[in-house]
C-alpha cells in the first residue's frame, strides 16, 4: 500500500538531492511550515485530545461528555446520528430505526441546549462533525451559547462543513453542489464577522480515507477541496485573509507509520506554497494548515478486538510525529458498535501516554533530515502535483465530482486493498494472518437503548406543541425567501433557531428552493 | 445458463437507510461480479420498499444488505417481512457491516441469512452464497 519504491532497501543523500532546507523544510514555524505551524510545537501546548463521541439522546451523550471532560479530555467532539446528518428531524418516517443509533439525535436548539448542559461554551471548544446541514447545527449551538450567556464572539469551535468530501466518499448530501457551496460561503462570510473564533470548514481527507483511497489520493482529493473553497470564497467577494485563517483540515492516521508523517508534511508544505504564491494570501495565518486526525477506524479488525489499541497506539504516534494540531484514537471495539466507556478511556490514555510518558512532543519535527522521510514527502507532494493537474484537466473538482472521477478512483483503490488482503499481499494480523481458529468475542459492547427513538420522537412533539406557530412559519417562510434570492443564509437560520423550528423543517424549506442530488452510479 | 448447467446466480447489492458509507456494498458487488453472479446495485438511501421491489423485478436470487448505521435490527426484519408479503419466500437475504454478533445471532435465528461483519474474506461470502445455492435447487 505504500507509495515509496518497494524495491528500494534504504535511503540516502541521492534521494534527497536538490532538497533546500530552506525553500523546502523551513525552520518549524516558518515558511513552507513542512516542520510543523508552530516554532515550539508541543513544547508550547500538546495537541488536543479530542474524542469524537454521540450516542442515544442528548442527556446520554451529554452525560458522556463529562466522563471524557473528567478523565482529562481537553476538547469536545459532537458524532450525530444519520437522521440528523442527513437533515431529518426524529419523526420522520426515513429516520426509522436510526434515531440515536451512531451519534445523538439533535432536532432542535432545545435539544442541543441539553447535549451541553452544565458545560460552559464561553470555555470548551467543540467540534462538530457535520456537513450537509451544518450551518444549521452552527445556529443551533451559537442559540444554545447566548442562552448560556455566552456571546458569539467567545465560542470556540469547528463544523466539518466540507461538502466536496461528502459527494467524493462519505455520501451524506443535502442538496446539488452549486447550492451546497453557496451556504458554505454563506457561512464563511457570516462567521468571520460575527462568530471570529469559529473554525468554519474542516476540509477532510479522513473520510476519503476510510472509503478506501490511497495516502496519495487523500492528500491530493483533500487539498483540491481546499483549493475548491478557497476560490469560492474569492469568487463570493471575500478577501482571502478574512477568512482562509478560519479553514482547518482533518487527516486520517493509517497504518504506515512514515508514509503518514510524510503526507501531513506534504500537506503543510504544498498549502503554504498555494496559499501565498497563487492565491495570494498575505497573512501568514493563511498559510499555515492547522489539522486533526484521527486514527484509521478502517484498519481496526473485528478478529482479536483487543489488538486494534495497539495499532491505534502507533497510527497516533504517525499523528504526532506529523505535527497535528488535535487527535482523535479510536477505540477498540468499534468494529462491533459504538465503543463502551472502558474502551474510550483506554483510547484516551492511548493519547495521555503518549503525550506524557514517551517523549515523543519534547523536539519539534524529529524525523526531520531523515533520507527517508523527506523523500517519502517529496514524493507525496510530487504524486498529489500530478493528481491536481489531472483535476484541472477535468474541468475542476466539481467537474470530477459530477464525472464519478473521484468516486472511482477511490471504488478501485478500495478493490485492490481487498483483494491485496485476500491473496495475502498485506498481512492483517488476526484476519489473514497469526488467526486464532478458537477465538470468542470477550469484550463488552455497547447497546443503545431502543426506546432512545420513542423518548425522542415525544421529546420532539412536546417542544413543537409549546412554539408560537405563527413565528415558526413566518421565520421559515423569510428563509425560503432568502433562499430563493442571493442573501446570506445564515442569520435566517438563526431566527429560525430562535424561533424553535426543526432541523427536518429548515432543511426542508431549504430543499424546496434547491432541489436534491443524486450520484452517477459507479461500481 | 453456464457450463454444467448451473443457473447464474443474481444478487442484489444494497444500501439501505441514510447512511453514505458505501465501500464495503461497492466492494462486495465487485467480488460478487468478479465471481460469475449477476449484480445488480441499487446506489444510496434506499428504503426497505423501493430495496424489496427491485428484488423482485430483478427476479434475484439473493438481497445482499450493507449497513453500518446500527438500523440493522429495524432493516433485515422489515425487508424480511416485505419480501414474504410479495410471496418472495425463496430469496437469501445475506448482509454485512457494523453489527454486534449477538445481534448476528438474533437475526439469522429470525431466518436472515449470514452476516458478515468487518475481516470478512469476499470469498467467504461467495462461498456462502453458493452453497445456498446448490441446497435450495437440491430441495
Amino acid at each position: 500500500m505504500s507509495e515509496r519504491d518497494d524495491e528500494k532497501l534504504s535511503y540516502g543523500p541521492e534521494d534527497i538531492r536538490g532538497l533546500d532546507y530552506g525553500t523546502d523544510l523551513g525552520d518549524p514555524g516558518r515558511f513552507p511550515f513542512t516542520r510543523g505551524i508552530h516554532e515550539d510545537m508541543y513544547r508550547g501546548r500538546l495537541w488536543t485530545m479530542r474524542q469524537f463521541s454521540g450516542f442515544g439522546s442528548a442527556k446520554d451523550t451529554n452525560e458522556r461528555y463529562h466522563f471524557l471532560l473528567d478523565r482529562g479530555q481537553t476538547g469536545l467532539s459532537v458524532a450525530f446520528d444519520m437522521p440528523t446528518i442527513m437533515g431529518r428531524d426524529s419523526d420522520d418516517p426515513l429516520a426509522q430505526g436510526e434515531v440515536g443509533r451512531c451519534g445523538v439525535a439533535i432536532d432542535s436548539v432545545a435539544d442541543m441546549e441539553q447535549l451541553f448542559d452544565g458545560i460552559p461554551l464561553a470555555e470548551v471548544s467543540t467540534s462538530m462533525t457535520i456537513n450537509g446541514p451544518a450551518g444549521i447545527l452552527l445556529a443551533f449551538y451559537i442559540v444554545a451559547a447566548e442562552r448560556q450567556g455566552a456571546g458569539w464572539k467567545s465560542v470556540r469551535g469547528t463544523i466539518q462543513n466540507d461538502i466536496l468530501k461528502e459527494y467524493i466518499a462519505q455520501k451524506s448530501w443535502l442538496f446539488p453542489p452549486e447550492p451546497s457551496l453557496r451556504i458554505i460561503t454563506d457561512i464563511l462570510a457570516f462567521c468571520t464577522d460575527k462568530v471570529p473564533q469559529w473554525n468554519t470548514i474542516s476540509i477532510s481527507g479522513y473520510h476519503i480515507r476510510e472509503a478506501g483511497s490511497t495516502a496519495v489520493q487523500e492528500l491530493a482529493f483533500t487539498l483540491a477541496d481546499g483549493f475548491t473553497y478557497v476560490e469560492a470564497g474569492i469568487a463570493a467577494g471575500l478577501d482571502v485573509d478574512a477568512f482562509a485563517p478560519r479553514l482547518s483540515f482533518f487527516f486520517n492516521a493509517h497504518n504506515n507509520l512514515f508514509e503518514e508523517v510524510a503526507k501531513y508534511r506534504a500537506a503543510r508544505r504544498i498549502w503554504a506554497r498555494r496559499m501565498r504564491d497563487r492565491y495570494g494570501a498575505k497573512d501568514p495565518r493563511s498559510w499555515t494548515m492547522r489539522f486533526h486526525t484521527q486514527t484509521a477506524g478502517c484498519s481496526l479488525t473485528a478478529q482479536q478486538p483487543e489488538v486494534n489499541i495497539v495499532r491505534t497506539a502507533y497510527q497516533a504516534l504517525a499523528a504526532v510525529l506529523g505535527g497535528t494540531q488535535s487527535l482523535h484514537t479510536n477505540s477498540m471495539d468499534e468494529t462491533h458498535a459504538l465503543p463502551t466507556e472502558k474502551a474510550c478511556q483506554i483510547a484516551l490514555r492511548t493519547q495521555q501516554i503518549l503525550a506524557y510518558e514517551s517523549g515523543v512532543p519534547d523536539v519539534v519535527d524529529p524525523l526531520a533530515g531523515s533520507y527517508y522521510i523527506e523523500s517519502l514527502t517529496n514524493e507525496m507532494e510530487r504524486q498529489a502535483e500530478e493528481y491536481f493537474r489531472r483535476i484541472e484537466e477535468i474541468g475542476g473538482v466539481i467537474e470530477g465530482i459530477e464525472a464519478g472521477f473521484f468516486q472511482k478512483e477511490i471504488a478501485d483503490a478500495a478493490y485492490r486493498y481487498q483483494k491485496d488482503i485476500e491473496a495475502e499481499r498485506n498481512v492483517v494480523v488476526g484476519v489473514n494472518r497469526f488467526v486464532d481458529p478458537d477465538e470468542k468475542l470477550e469484550i463488552a459492547v455497547l447497546k443503545i437503548d431502543p426506546a432512545v427513538e420513542r423518548d425522542q420522537i415525544e421529546r420532539l412533539g412536546k417542544s413543537k406543541a409549546k412554539r408560537d406557530a405563527d413565528a415558526v412559519q413566518r421565520s421559515l417562510a423569510a428563509l425560503a425567501e432568502c433562499a430563493r434570492g442571493e442573501g446570506n443564509l445564515m442569520p435566517p437560520i438563526v431566527a429560525c433557531a430562535r424561533v424553535g423550528c426543526t432541523l427536518g423543517e429548515i432543511v426542508d424549506a431549504l430543499r424546496e428552493v434547491f432541489g436534491t442530488w443524486r450520484e452517477p452510479q459507479a461500481l | 445458463m453456464v457450463e454444467g448447467g448451473d443457473k447464474i446466480i443474481r444478487v442484489l447489492v444494497a444500501k439501505p437507510g441514510l447512511d453514505g458509507h458505501d465501500r464495503g456494498a461497492k466492494v462486495i458487488a465487485r467480488a460478487f461480479r468478479d465471481a460469475g453472479m449477476e449484480v445488480v446495485y441499487t446506489g444510496l438511501h434506499q428504503t426497505p420498499e423501493m430495496i424489496t421491489e427491485t428484488a423482485v423485478q430483478e427476479d434475484v436470487d439473493v438481497v445482499a444488505l450493507s449497513i453500518l448505521s446500527g438500523a440493522h435490527m429495524t432493516i433485515f426484519p422489515r425487508v424480511q417481512t416485505l419480501l414474504k408479503e410479495k410471496n418472495a419466500h425463496d430469496i437469501l437475504i445475506i448482509g454485512g457491516g457494523i453489527i454486534p454478533e449477538e445481534d448476528m445471532r438474533q437475526l439469522e435465528s429470525q431466518g436472515i441469512g449470514k452476516l458478515f461483519g468487518p475481516g470478512t474474506s469476499t470469498g467467504d461470502a461467495v462461498a456462502y452464497i453458493r452453497e445456498w445455492m446448490k441446497k435450495r435447487s437440491g430441495s
